[in-house]
């Protein structure tokens, strides 16, 4: 992973005009705990996440962090500690674990669409089957998303015919067409071939211009460094330094911090 | 002195291939006559299948069609030509043809299992074309009532009576839902359905029938038989035992461990024991366990274990398409807020059971074919029935034609259910690599 060293710079001046952090907490995790049988992988973790927050979390492979955001909408169970999302609690409450993941989108690596439903049916499903809406209506949403991923002429073609970059997009669209008020990512573009990266990048770009609260796990530091408000370092199952990036990336505190920027910024 | 730079001016035109590489020549250079061994192994087959078809073709065109018994069927052959065995006597086909097609069913009755059967095709139709009319469904949803009223006969309000009961069941779910929570109401559901199967609808129909008595004559189980029984005994194993291993495949896959070790139980039992055996439980034992004077149709205790029997395959079939499916599939159902019933029927089961088409085709073939059991336990399908009438003094010593006459039905039926597969593997195919 650490192999991208490259940054993936977006050209374009970022409308900074919408992304105000608001009073308002979106996510609370206190003294979070969490082992995978006697692995402890989550330790002690401590993280409040205000409205229009965009987070990035780095750090090295096994340190975490997507056990981290898979916590957030219970794709993993915390064992210790509090989770609470938009005001409900997670715990083993299906009817409020249901809800919280149709309020969280979730972007992942190997985007899992349905290969077996259309590009729209794909973005469709959840609104129609979850949030009861009407077919037509859903469609139409849908069409708006996947014009606002810039692939509408895609929408009834099978994700198999589509390149990984489209495949993510439609992920996004697919994401945000339950309307949701915070967005996970992944690593969204650790499966992608470089030139595809920076349309996904530029699709997440105009997702945060436009207020979305966004925690992303990436090893993108170009994004981290434009994007984020705040970015998280972690290492051995614990949060080691967060900062703003300008600070996290020009001034790192702590020792660990520094090696893994020097690895994975190269130079 | 050599000179490396070149550049061509006039570009080539296209030609034709060879004529030996395209066309008829081509593919028999290809695929017959590649080389010498080859043309040898071609030779010395079509060799082989021409003596092969030298015999069999006169057996089964240079036949007897008119005859009344076996000596009769040899007289016509010995003057037609000559004293030779090489002949068919497909008399006996003619002759017995309503027996093998409706066992001892009363011939004045023949158009009820008629009816069934082009009411069965009619029913599965839309099931298993998308471009067949949709409104054909509703005979798809009255077919499993009207079938053994069909069959079977009797009171019209038998048939009415049970689908009343899945209403009944259907209301109690739906009322109790909002009241008492997810699970309380299908159990609830559940009870309230048993309960007016087992000991409500019996009175209701009886007092019913006496104040409005509709209904055709009764047929026993004992005159069923022929491809009509193996028919009905397949069809209802095929269309029962897919939801049940599905049910089953994903009871095994369960975090709820009673429910697990049920499943896997009822599984490894059922695949560790010969249908043959099930099938003599069926057709002795269970009555030990009934209380006296019950009398549970024997045609529907085989049908209960051939249905068994054939689920627990169904259900490892199945589990082997679940077990293909990538953990992201579920990830991405539950990411988007998907509760476990609604993320298995829209995202997981339309993946698995693509995936295990060829083997839930190749087990419907299975239990198609295992139904010729039933014979052994004395249910007269065309194997019992062939017994039958080699039996009698007219048509003893007629093997051959019988046999090969049931293998083609056999196999018509069998092969049909195979190029469907394919068809519907080739309709379901998105992935497009």
């Amino acid at each position: 992973m650490a192999e991208h060293s490259h940054e993936t710079m977006v050209d374009r001046a970022i409308d900074r005009s919408h992304m105000q952090v608001s009073d308002e907490i979106a996510i609370q995790i206190t003294n979070m705990n969490k082992w995978y049988g006697s692995f402890h992988v989550l330790r002690d973790i401590d993280l409040t996440v205000n409205r229009g927050e965009r987070i990035v979390i780095c750090g090295p492979s096994g340190s975490g962090k997507s056990t981290l955001i898979r916590c957030i909408n219970r794709l993993e169970e915390h064992q210790q500690g509090q989770i609470v999302v938009d005001g409900t609690e997670l715990t083993s409450d299906l009817k409020n674990v249901d809800k919280v993941r149709s309020e969280v989108g979730m972007v992942f690596q190997h985007f899992n669409l349905f290969p077996h439903l259309t590009v729209l049916e794909n973005c469709t499903l959840a609104p129609i089957w979850v949030r009861k809406e009407p077919k037509k209506e859903a469609d139409q949403v849908a069409m708006e998303y996947l014009e606002k991923v810039k692939i509408p002429e895609q929408a009834l073609k099978y994700p198999g015919q589509l390149s990984g970059g489209q495949q993510q997009r439609v992920a996004i669209a697919r994401s945000l067409c339950m309307k949701p008020r915070i967005m996970l990512f992944d690593e969204p573009t650790s499966a992608l071939d470089p030139e595809m990266i920076k349309e996904v990048l530029d699709t997440m770009i105009s997702l945060a211009e436009e207020g979305m609260t966004m925690l992303v796990v990436t090893h993108e530091m170009g994004f981290a460094r434009q994007v984020a408000n705040r970015v998280i370092f972690m290492d051995q199952g614990q949060i080691v330094e967060q900062n703003e990036p300008e600070g996290f990336f020009n001034n790192p505190k702590s020792d660990r911090t520094q090696l893994f920027l020097s690895q994975i910024l190269g130079h | 002195m050599t000179d490396t730079s070149f550049v061509r001016h006039d570009m080539l035109a296209e030609q034709a291939p060879p004529a030996t590489s395209v066309g008829l020549l081509g593919w028999l250079r290809k695929n017959l006559f590649s080389g010498w061994v080859n043309t040898v192994l071609t030779v010395i087959s079509l060799g082989l299948i021409a003596f092969v078809l030298a015999g069999l073709l006169p057996w089964v065109f240079q036949s007897v069609w008119v005859a009344d018994s076996l000596s009769e069927c040899r007289e016509v052959m010995a003057a037609t030509w000559g004293e030779t065995h090489g002949h068919a006597c497909w008399a006996v086909i003619r002759e017995r043809w309503p027996q093998l097609m409706f066992g001892f069913y009363p011939s004045e009755m023949y158009w009820r299992p008629i009816l069934a059967f082009v009411l069965l095709l009619t029913a599965v139709a839309p099931v298993l074309f998308p471009g067949a009319p949709r409104q054909l469904l509703y005979i798809s949803a009255a077919y499993p009532f009207l079938m053994p009223w069909l069959l079977w006969g009797g009171t019209i309000w038998g048939p009415v009576l049970v689908a009343a009961g899945l209403a009944i069941g259907f209301f109690t779910h739906k009322y109790l839902e909002p009241l008492a929570g997810g699970l309380a109401a299908l159990v609830a559901a559940v009870v309230a359905a048993v309960i007016w199967w087992l000991f409500l609808m019996g009175p209701i129909s009886g007092v019913l029938d006496s104040v409005l008595p509709i209904g055709i004559e009764s047929v026993v189980s004992r005159n069923f038989g022929g491809f009509m029984l193996s028919i009905m005994i397949g069809v209802v194993a095929i269309g029962v035992s897919l939801p049940i291993g599905i049910i089953l495949a994903l009871g095994r896959q369960s975090d709820l461990l009673i429910v697990k070790a049920l499943c896997i139980g009822f599984i490894e039992f059922i695949r560790g024991v010969p249908l043959i055996t099930l099938l003599f439980v069926a057709s002795t034992l269970l009555n030990i366990f009934m209380p006296p004077g019950t009398n549970f149709d024997i045609i529907l205790r085989v049908i209960i274990m051939v249905t068994l029997f054939a689920s627990a395959y169904m259900a490892e079939v199945i589990r082997g398409g679940l077990a293909a499916l990538p953990r992201g599939q579920y990830e991405g159902a539950d990411s988007l807020g998907l509760d476990y019933w609604q993320a298995q029927r829209l995202i997981i089961m339309p993946q698995a059971l693509k995936i295990s088409i060829p083997g839930i085709v190749s087990t419907f073939i299975g239990v198609f074919k295992d139904t010729t059991l039933v014979s052994i336990i004395g249910l007269l399908d065309p194997l019992g029935l062939a017994q039958g009438i080699r039996a009698n003094a007219e048509w003893n010593g007629v093997y051959w034609e019988l046999f090969a006459f049931i293998a083609f039905l056999f196999f018509i039926f069998c092969f049909s259910m195979s190029r469907y597969s394919m068809y519907l593997e080739r309709r379901l195919r998105t992935d497009h690599k």
